[in-house]
């Protein structure tokens, strides 16, 4: 009945046809009847005061409406943007948490800081009006890097975060484990062995091709407020727009997130930007469009990574690991950003264990305030910070005691009896086997041949290596509890209405929405596998607050863990009334009637009645038992999961190095990938792809970079280096499955696993590669300049 | 000032006043509601608004709307003669090769032109053409695989 489109088929895509035909409907493809532009003005400096605005000029030009500033936002009391997940420093004190406005307040601290707004009837009169906004800055003296700005002597760029320091966290908290860090530093001293490395976890700027854009149209008649807006999570929007900033009540406010062009985080959070346009339109009466250009999106999409760490791994005589001491400076930028605090801490610390049995693990961070766009929540966000400095570490601990690098994860690595695991920095683990997901990848890279291959790639003169890594992460940002005791300020449930039609149609309506990750396929795959329904006759809704009932979206790779298992329990709801419907129209008790392949049956019969009459019996109630059971067959549920999942896997990389020219190809690269149950193998490969992509890229090419003042480098696609199809291979992949026991569909979410466990593969790789000429160490990007360095300076003995 | 152009957009004679700086990309867009052209940047780098322009690719971000007088100009609209899927389209959608969707009709556009140029590309020679064209979600892999397949497809059907 599902015609062969249930869970576990390589089905195609069924948003696919829109796209490919040119029908896609992005947020900037909507215009409405009189709509104005907005254009903002930015600052060019990365840290000065505001002296004056002066609008005279612009507001004379032709087609200009408004100028707006930050005193105009100010005078109609609107908020400033939220931070929805708050940290507690070592000392028991929150994290300072300044105000954001999203127009400046006198004062500016990063290069593109939104300062006025000028709306006028076309974008170009907007544009060009922007320039002749005459603002008078005086400049002050700034900072970009995190080391830098916690310097005596710094300059301060929030008065109440002394020494910029936001917060100062430690994980575990001593509140919850007295002896971590104690038993740590006495697991060190007492150490065979202790390994440890300076590490940089490199700025990256997000990326999704579709720039951010937001229309929003307030009408003054109604006082409804519609906001077209670039959004992972429409019903965020909304709470924060409601609670936080415009101080609307929600049913005023429909915020709608039609086809998102991507987003990789970076559409999660809400923007000083869509804020403007909303209080705009509000203000003036009319329809208002702001559309980033990519330069924009540069300065002021949120940024991610940024990390300097220092980490120390202590090892028995057997190479067992008996500690790991991990400290980080986290540079979140000139404000907090949403979930910017989150990030570097409770998305971070609790990964630390990494796949490994160590018992003593200690980790304090610093959020430091620099002079530069805010940090937040990008692909993988937190999880591939911790597994970058874990996989890199433990390579080199096999590297100093000539160990081969299977063989020290083997040594260490959590059993498949051992689950649930409790790891010591809180987290329960659900399952995995990572000795068959490590088989499985070696087997795929034919491990044993690498001699040989290295021995062709010397004899054309290549340097040849191969590293590895094993990641797990943490998916599906949930349950609610856990979350409220870690800081979260929303819950973190999700959201699922199964409408059945009285023809057996079925809508379901969802809070996660998708941007690129194909639940319109998947979640109709569920429901077609679940009901007996055929796909073709299942439409997912999302993105759309006037249509789904509410949700938290999409992120953290949370749609399916989550969101599908809203899904699965709103449909065991359907089938539950609909058992007693049948029982009904077959005259039997509901304990007898059983339901497989879209027919209710009586067991041990042939008396049975299909599912789509049943839907038609429950909206045209003539025989019906009205008494008992309401019509309708609608049903909804919020699933609030009792663990987060855990999904892991095996990343073997090869790499070429030309010593000339310092750069290095890529030529073999292997994921082996435990993500539970799958929906669509076809989807899953295709989210594998993407993030081994960016995750290779962090290693081999991006890198945002501003001046030691702030002035960005790389604001463009001329300087900032996106992996294109010439600089990456294609990849093996392939997947293991120890479902999770902790939602009904054995989920466990496979969006991030690229980004996590790509950039220690190709790093430990490309350190395998050169170690023969005595390079000890090098951070990512590594660029061929990169890498060329590395190579000069151990060649004259640096 | 206005300055008037007559061209062939996807088959159909039209004519328009545009804009002395009015861009390609932006006359498609916003005169003739053809909204499968995208932006995605303001370099001429990532080819989202790649169409033809008198049968090559072009990024129609880097085109004056005032140069397109007398061309003839093919949009990612226009692909798909009769309801039926152009080669390209049909391999993008069996091999998962789009996930946003975003980069997409700029990288069909662009592929088309590479098999009209050579029609059996080795994997090297689709990465190495597709280098104009970036995508954020897919890593390429499934992109280069339906890009040799479309290929075989269409030289069987030339054949």
């Amino acid at each position: 009945m599902s015609g062969g489109m249930g869970i576990g088929a390589a089905a195609p895509r069924s948003e696919d046809r829109r796209f490919i035909t040119g029908r896609g409907r992005y947020v900037d493809d909507i215009n409405l009847r009189s709509q104005q532009y907005a254009w903002f003005v930015r600052s060019p400096h990365p840290h000065a005061e505001v002296r004056s605005i002066d609008a005279g000029q612009a507001l004379e030009m032709p087609g200009v409406t408004a100028v707006l500033t930050g005193a105009d936002l100010e005078a109609d009391e609107v908020g400033s943007l939220p931070v929805a997940w708050g940290i507690t420093s070592v000392d028991g004190s929150p994290a300072v948490e300044p105000g954001f406005p999203a127009l400046a307040d006198g004062r500016v601290r990063y290069v593109g800081n939104p300062v006025a707004v000028v709306i006028a009837e076309t974008r170009a009169a907007a544009r060009d009006a922007a320039e002749a906004v005459n603002v008078h800055y005086e400049e002050l003296d700034s900072v970009s890097s995190a080391a830098a700005a916690m310097e005596e002597g710094a300059p301060q760029i929030h008065e109440a975060a002394e020494g910029n320091l936001c917060f100062n966290w430690e994980w575990l908290p001593s509140a919850m484990a007295p002896d971590a860090k104690a038993n740590t530093e006495k697991a060190l001293k007492e150490a065979a062995h202790v390994v440890s490395l300076e590490l940089v976890n490199n700025r990256l700027v997000p990326n999704a091709m579709e720039p951010r854009a937001s229309l929003a149209d307030f009408n003054p008649a109604t006082g409804q407020l519609t906001l077209y807006t670039t959004s992972q999570n429409p019903h965020v929007n909304r709470l924060l727009l409601c609670t936080a900033t415009l101080k609307m009540p929600e049913h005023k406010v429909r915020v709608v997130a039609p086809d998102v062009g991507g987003g990789f985080g970076s559409k999660i959070y809400h923007y000083a930007e869509e804020l403007v346009v909303c209080w705009a339109s509000r203000r003036l009466g009319v329809p208002v469009k702001w559309t980033a250009e990519r330069s924009e999106s540069f300065l002021g999409d949120a940024q991610g990574r940024d990390h300097l760490t220092r980490v120390e791994l202590a090892l028995d005589a057997e190479a067992r690991f008996t500690a790991l001491r991990v400290d980080t400076i986290a540079n979140l930028g000139s404000y907090v950003s949403t979930f910017g605090a989150a990030v570097p801490t409770v998305f971070y610390g609790p990964l630390l264990a990494g796949v490994y049995k160590t018992p003593n693990i200690y980790a304090t961070v610093k959020g430091v305030f620099t002079n530069t766009t805010p940090t937040d929540a990008y692909r993988g966000a937190g999880r591939p910070e911790a597994c970058y400095l874990i996989e890199r570490v433990v390579d080199e601990a096999a590297a100093q005691l000539g160990m081969d690098p299977a063989e020290i994860r083997r040594r260490n690595f959590i059993q498949p009896d051992e689950f649930p695991y409790q790891s010591p920095v809180g987290q329960l683990y659900d399952s995995g086997e990572f000795e068959g997901c490590l088989d499985l990848a070696m087997e795929i890279n034919g491990y044993a041949g690498f001699d040989e291959r290295r021995k062709q790639s010397e004899a054309r003169g290549r340097l040849r290596g191969r590293g590895m890594s094993f990641y797990i992460e943490a998916c599906g940002a949930a349950p609610s509890q856990a979350a409220g005791q870690l800081g979260a300020r929303a819950g973190l449930y999700e959201v699922a209405t199964v409408r059945v039609h009285p023809t057996g149609a079925v809508q379901v309506m969802t809070g996660t929405h998708s941007h690129g990750q194909s639940h319109e396929t998947t979640f109709a795959q569920i429901v077609s596998d679940r009901l007996g329904v055929d796909f073709a006759n299942v439409e997912i809704v999302h993105g759309d607050t006037g249509e789904v009932p509410f949700g938290m979206g999409t992120y953290a790779s949370r749609s399916l863990a989550v969101g599908g298992s809203a899904l699965v329990k709103a449909l065991d709801k359907v089938v539950e009334k609909g058992r007693k419907i049948a029982a009904h129209l077959l005259e039997a008790a509901a304990g007898d009637i059983e339901f497989s392949d879209g027919q209710f049956r009586v067991a041990g019969t042939d008396r049975q009645v299909a599912f789509g009459d049943v839907a038609l019996a429950a909206y045209v109630p003539h025989n019906y038992p009205l008494q008992e059971l309401e019509p309708g067959l609608e049903e909804t549920s919020f699933f609030d999961p009792e663990n987060f999942t855990f999904p892991s896997g095996c990343y073997i990389c090869e790499v070429e190095v030309d010593t000339e020219t310092g750069v290095v190809e890529i030529r073999d690269f292997v994921a082996a990938d435990d993500f539970g149950n799958i929906i669509n193998p076809m989807v899953v490969e295709g989210q594998v792809h993407g993030g081994l992509a960016q995750g290779i890229g962090q290693a081999l090419m991006e890198h945002c970079r501003y001046t030691p003042e702030g002035q960005l480098l790389t604001g463009s696609y001329m300087d900032y280096c996106m992996p294109r199809a010439d600089d990456l291979p294609s990849f093996k992949v392939a997947t293991r499955c120890t479902p999770t026991p902790f939602n009904p569909l054995g989920a466990k979410g496979c969006g991030e696993a690229g980004a996590i466990g790509a950039p220690p593969a190709v790093m430990n790789a490309v350190l395998d590669a050169l170690r023969p000429l005595g390079v000890k160490h090098i951070d990512m990007p590594a660029t061929p300049n990169a890498v060329w360095w590395a190579i000069e300076a151990a060649r004259s003995g640096e | 000032m206005d300055v008037q152009v007559s061209f062939t957009l996807n088959g159909k004679m039209v004519s328009a006043a545009a804009g002395s700086a009015t861009l390609l990309v932006d006359l498609l867009r916003n005169r003739f509601g053809l909204t499968g052209t995208h932006v995605g940047c303001d370099t001429s780098q990532c080819g989202a608004c790649v169409v033809h322009v008198d049968g090559a690719s072009v990024k129609s971000c880097t085109m004056l709307a005032a140069q397109i007088d007398g061309c003839a100009v093919d949009t990612i609209e226009g692909l798909s003669g009769n309801g039926e899927l152009h080669p390209l389209q049909q391999a993008f959608h069996e091999h998962h090769a789009l996930q946003c969707g975003f980069c997409t009709p700029g990288m069909i556009m662009s592929a088309a032109d590479l098999l009209k140029r050579n029609p059996r590309p080795s994997e090297l020679e689709v990465r190495d053409w597709l280098e104009g064209n970036m995508c954020r979600c897919t890593g390429y892999h499934n992109i280069v695989k339906a890009v040799r397949a479309a290929a075989g497809v269409m030289g069987e059907e030339g054949s």
